[in-house]
């Protein structure tokens, strides 16, 4: 075991599931997963399309809620809090876990107003307090020497790169604990990638990060630990270096060296 | 079948043609020691440039399949375990154009019975073995097999760590064929370097099918 697999095994657990089986009506998209995630880490979610990475993801801000006909069983808990419980107010939640999406989603605003939404709704007013956090979540992603003179320009002119870092730092304003990333840079080039990637490692010093990814490179280089599924199943579940170089499971090395099916 | 695995398939393919031709300059060194003819010397010296050619088109098809491909795994773990098998044949076939240079080196043909006090067959045709061990193992991803080359080793070990009091007495005997029996002990020094080198490939081989590291650990040797 190496120097940085034994300081995440002493750091925190901040996500874990028991036992979550997620249903879509009869079809079960997950089955009997059980994982601990440990805080300032980043996990990547690896599998083939449909293999419910990205339904396990979406469990840990309940983004799923919307979608009718899903149930779940089991228990995830955040911070050792169960979420799934009646008495958790799901928006509190999202604050504590927030999500980028696949596509740079922007709001039709200016740059400040993107990064400032999420105070404003959550209700804070002082206008010092919120300037400060924009410029601060700017200056975290690495967008702030990029837009600093430009802030009431329309985020829809910025690049695709830019476009998500400012979603990255819409998310980073409120100050999140968990930052969830459905294939975040699917959609870009590879120099915004890179800089997504690079950013991932400073995020984590402060942040627990989350991500899907169908980049067997981008989730080598990126995670610390990561998660293999296949049909519903947690196939594999263990350090990145270890899946990267020899994992335990047929189906993790059929996946990762591009011979699955 | 994908890219990368045409690419692995010709780099196994190569390595199993580098390894034959290696053995085959081996052989020949031992030959001409035996037979003390000098027109295999010429071959051994002649072929070397071909082990060298193969060594570097395998370094350039494991460079174009680093960077292409990216491989992981399994298949990250046959690249670097043929990237060194390579090195290694190459420093075997060094060794077989070293033995090769000391018939050229002695004045008289080395007598049979000094060869055979010193196991000189013997442990030539260990080391062979251990090369013939290391080729089908590899070809069949067969551990089993390449662990017989551990025990093969400490045979050449022990043969290479007694021919230095043989060559002293030798030389006691008959100083004045000093040099002769001086190249005798290098030769059977060169020989317990090609033992190690074929060990090291029989390690590289396990790291590659079993994921394990054997270097600089005590052996398994079942």
């Amino acid at each position: 075991m190496t120097g940085s697999e034994e300081l995440i095994k002493e750091k925190k657990t901040i996500i874990e599931a028991r036992n979550v089986n997620v249903f879509y009506g009869h079809f079960q998209a997950l089955k009997d997963i059980n994982i601990i995630m440990k805080e300032n880490t980043v996990t990547a979610f690896i599998g083939p399309s449909g293999c419910g990475k990205s339904t396990f993801l979406r469990c840990f801000n309940r983004m799923n809620d919307y979608i009718e006909q899903f149930h779940i069983k089991g228990e995830i808990l955040i911070d050792q809090k169960k979420i799934y419980w009646k008495s958790v107010a799901v928006e509190e939640l999202r604050k504590e876990v927030g999500m980028v999406f696949q596509k740079p989603n922007p709001f039709p605003k200016s740059i400040f107003e993107n990064v400032a939404y999420g105070l404003k709704i959550h209700g804070v007013k002082d206008k010092n307090f919120i300037e400060e956090r924009v410029v601060k979540s700017l200056k975290d992603v690495a967008l702030w020497d990029e837009v600093k003179d430009d802030l009431k320009k329309s985020a829809l002119a910025l690049s695709g790169g830019q476009q998500q870092r400012l979603c990255i730092a819409r998310t980073l304003a409120v100050e999140p604990k968990i930052i969830l990333m459905d294939e975040p840079t699917s959609a870009l080039d590879p120099i915004s990638t890179a800089k997504i990637e690079e950013l991932l490692f400073d995020l984590k010093q402060k942040y627990t990060i989350v991500i899907v990814t169908h980049n067997m490179q981008q989730a080598a280089r990126i995670s610390d630990k990561t998660a293999f599924f296949y049909m519903g199943d947690l196939v594999e579940y263990d350090d990145t270096k270890t899946i990267f170089t020899n994992p335990k499971q047929e189906k993790t090395q059929n996946y990762i060296t591009g011979r699955f099916g | 079948m994908t890219h990368l695995d045409l690419e692995l398939k010709q780099i196994k393919q190569q390595v199993l043609e580098m390894m034959s031709l290696v053995r085959s300059q081996l052989a020949k060194g031992k030959d001409a020691v035996l037979t003390f003819d000098k027109d295999l010397v010429h071959e051994i010296n002649a072929n070397e440039n071909r082990v060298n050619a193969m060594e570097l088109n395998i370094d350039r098809d494991i460079e174009n399949a680093l960077a292409l491909y990216t491989p992981v795994a399994v298949d990250l773990r046959f690249i670097m375990a043929a990237f060194k098998i390579s090195a290694d044949l190459e420093r075997i076939a060094d060794n077989a154009v070293g033995i090769a240079k000391y018939i050229n080196s002695v004045d008289t043909q080395l007598a049979q019975k000094n060869l055979d006090k010193i196991r000189f067959t013997e442990m030539y045709e260990n080391a062979l073995l251990m090369l013939d061990n290391v080729y089908e193992a590899f070809e069949k991803e067969d551990t089993k097999l390449a662990r017989q080359v551990f025990i093969k080793d400490v045979l050449l070990n022990e043969i290479n760590t007694n021919a230095a009091y043989i060559a002293i007495e030798l030389i006691h005997a008959k100083p004045e064929k000093i040099h002769n029996y001086l190249y005798l002990l290098s030769i059977i020094r060169k020989l317990e370097r090609v033992g190690d080198l074929a060990k090291n490939i029989a390690e590289e081989l396990i790291f590659y099918v079993e994921a394990k590291v054997l270097k600089h650990h005590p052996k398994e040797t079942e």
